[in-house]
């Protein structure tokens, strides 16, 4: 069996770790943009 | 399913996202009201009958967290995660079999019971893996993922309506916006399932502690120690005293400034009832990032103590100052968030890291008795207070008296918290605790 080289640097997730937060932030920023659609109501009603 | 082990160099910075992809679906259960009026005008519902789905999927959401813990914590993050993502899912799609079919058992069943065990799995899924990858900020992971929880309904609130205006109120627009949900929310969730990692090693973070330094506790010896029921007592407190304000929020502000020369409109008190959401969902991150600075016995201190100053404020002076009104219901609400998202790391610190997940779901029966308790508080006292000739903010006067007498009952509880018993210590906590260290060395 052949050993995994230890010289070889991990992979970048530099990109995975942006895709996740984009995929959690994007509709937390929706629902953060209506709620403050809202929140705006008690000041101006 | 065992444990899925980090590749050398994982990130843990992709841990929150997984966690949040779970908690941020399953928060959704905060937005069942909408559902409510088209449901109860297409099935010829009452009130009550309505809001059984949401009432069952909380009771099950503290059952399947308090008997499910255990084998969390045995089977790891990813079997959590997938339970979660198919119980919740799935009591989507059921629901909407029984809406197209218009059997509404059929979505009590789904939504309540099925997806109720989606929601308690879920919710305790990322608490230890979280706390592993971050022994350094504990309040501050759980408080990320835990804060998702709140921001769950956010999303859904306005999702979910816009869904219901495009398919229609009717029955078979009522089942597809529930297969919608359930296919989307498989996918959203699909992303935690991916991502989540537990860490190769008992210190994923050279310059951290590990989450395993100090005592540990199993959740079997927890609930065996008058830590864990101070904790209990804690957290019921702090919840039933947010519930007070959150449960009644709208037809409170308006009967407070009723009879005043500054009245509060329908859409206005629907502004203060979004606001509240948002001093929730930040009290969740903020108040819980900050235990970790100032300790976590430190943060209930001003969870219960100035809570209560709150409450006092707003019972003598709120119908006299709106600003002052808000301004206290805010504070109250950031620390019903903050109570919640720092417990885990309040157990962690007593119990250690070993079967934290599985406490944590013990203790989340608190907030199903603090779910019955605040509503029955408030409402109880405001009809007996409306049938005795009252009005206005006398409504709810003695309510918030009974709040001040909870919160100081948890400050009490939360100064009897002392350091965990060595006989309640599992005996070889590092050979016992540190499951992902055991299979490396297995697998090696």
């Amino acid at each position: 069996m052949s050993q995994p080289d230890s010289s070889q640097s991990p992979p970048d997730r530099r990109p995975l770790i942006a895709l996740a937060w984009v995929w959690v932030g994007a509709p937390l920023a929706y629902g953060l943009y209506e709620l403050v659609q809202k929140a705006t109501q008690l000041f101006t009603k | 399913m065992s444990p899925p082990v980090a590749p050398p160099g994982w990130s843990r910075w992709l841990v929150p996202p997984a966690a949040l992809s779970v908690h941020l679906s399953i928060g959704q259960a905060y937005a069942w009201s909408v559902f409510k009026p088209p449901l109860e005008s297409a099935l010829g519902l009452s009130g009550t009958q309505s809001a059984l789905p949401f009432q069952l999927g909380i009771v099950m959401l503290g059952l399947s967290a308090a008997f499910g813990g255990t084998l969390v914590e045995r089977n790891g993050p990813r079997w959590a995660m997938t339970v979660a993502l198919i119980c919740f899912s799935s009591g989507f799609l059921l629901s909407a079999l029984g809406a197209a079919t218009e059997q509404y058992w059929l979505i009590v069943l789904g939504y309540g019971f099925v997806g109720g065990i989606g929601l308690g799995i879920g919710y305790i899924s990322p608490v230890s893996t979280l706390i592993k990858w971050f022994p350094d900020r504990p309040g501050m992971a759980t408080g990320i993922a835990i804060m998702g929880f709140g921001g769950g309904a956010l999303i859904a609130s306005p999702w979910s309506a816009q869904m219901l205006e495009s398919f229609g109120s009717d029955s078979s627009g009522i089942a597809l916006a529930f297969l919608v949900h359930g296919l989307s929310y498989a996918v959203f969730m699909l992303l935690g399932v991916l991502l989540v990692r537990v860490p190769r090693s008992e210190k994923p973070v050279e310059s951290a502690p590990s989450a395993f330094d100090g005592p540990q506790v199993s959740a079997r010896n927890a609930v065996r120690t008058p830590q864990f029921w101070c904790l209990w007592i804690v957290l019921c407190m702090n919840v039933t005293a947010g519930i007070g304000i959150l449960e009644k929020a709208a037809p409170m502000i308006t009967d407070f400034f009723k009879e005043t020369s500054t009245p509060v409109s329908v859409s206005a008190a629907a502004g203060f009832v979004a606001l509240l959401s948002a001093a929730n969902m930040a009290g969740r991150i903020g108040w819980s990032s900050t235990s970790d600075l100032i300790g976590r016995k430190n943060i209930y201190r001003v969870y219960l103590g100035v809570g209560a100053v709150m409450y006092g404020l707003i019972a003598l002076f709120g119908d006299s100052s709106k600003p002052l009104f808000i301004l206290c219901a805010l504070v109250i609400l950031s620390f019903y968030g903050g109570g919640f998202a720092t417990i885990p790391a309040y157990l962690k610190d007593l119990f250690g890291a070993y079967q934290v997940g599985a406490i944590h779901g013990r203790l989340l029966t608190a907030w199903s008795t603090a779910g019955v308790l605040g509503p029955l508080i408030v409402n109880w006292i405001a009809d007996r207070q409306e049938d005795a000739g009252k009005s206005g903010a006398d409504l709810y006067g003695l309510s918030f008296m009974i709040m001040i007498g909870l919160l100081a009952v948890g400050f009490v509880a939360n100064e009897l918290v002392r350091p965990v018993s060595a006989r309640h210590h599992i005996p070889a906590p590092r050979e016992a605790a540190d499951v992902t260290a055991r299979q490396q060395s297995e697998s090696a």
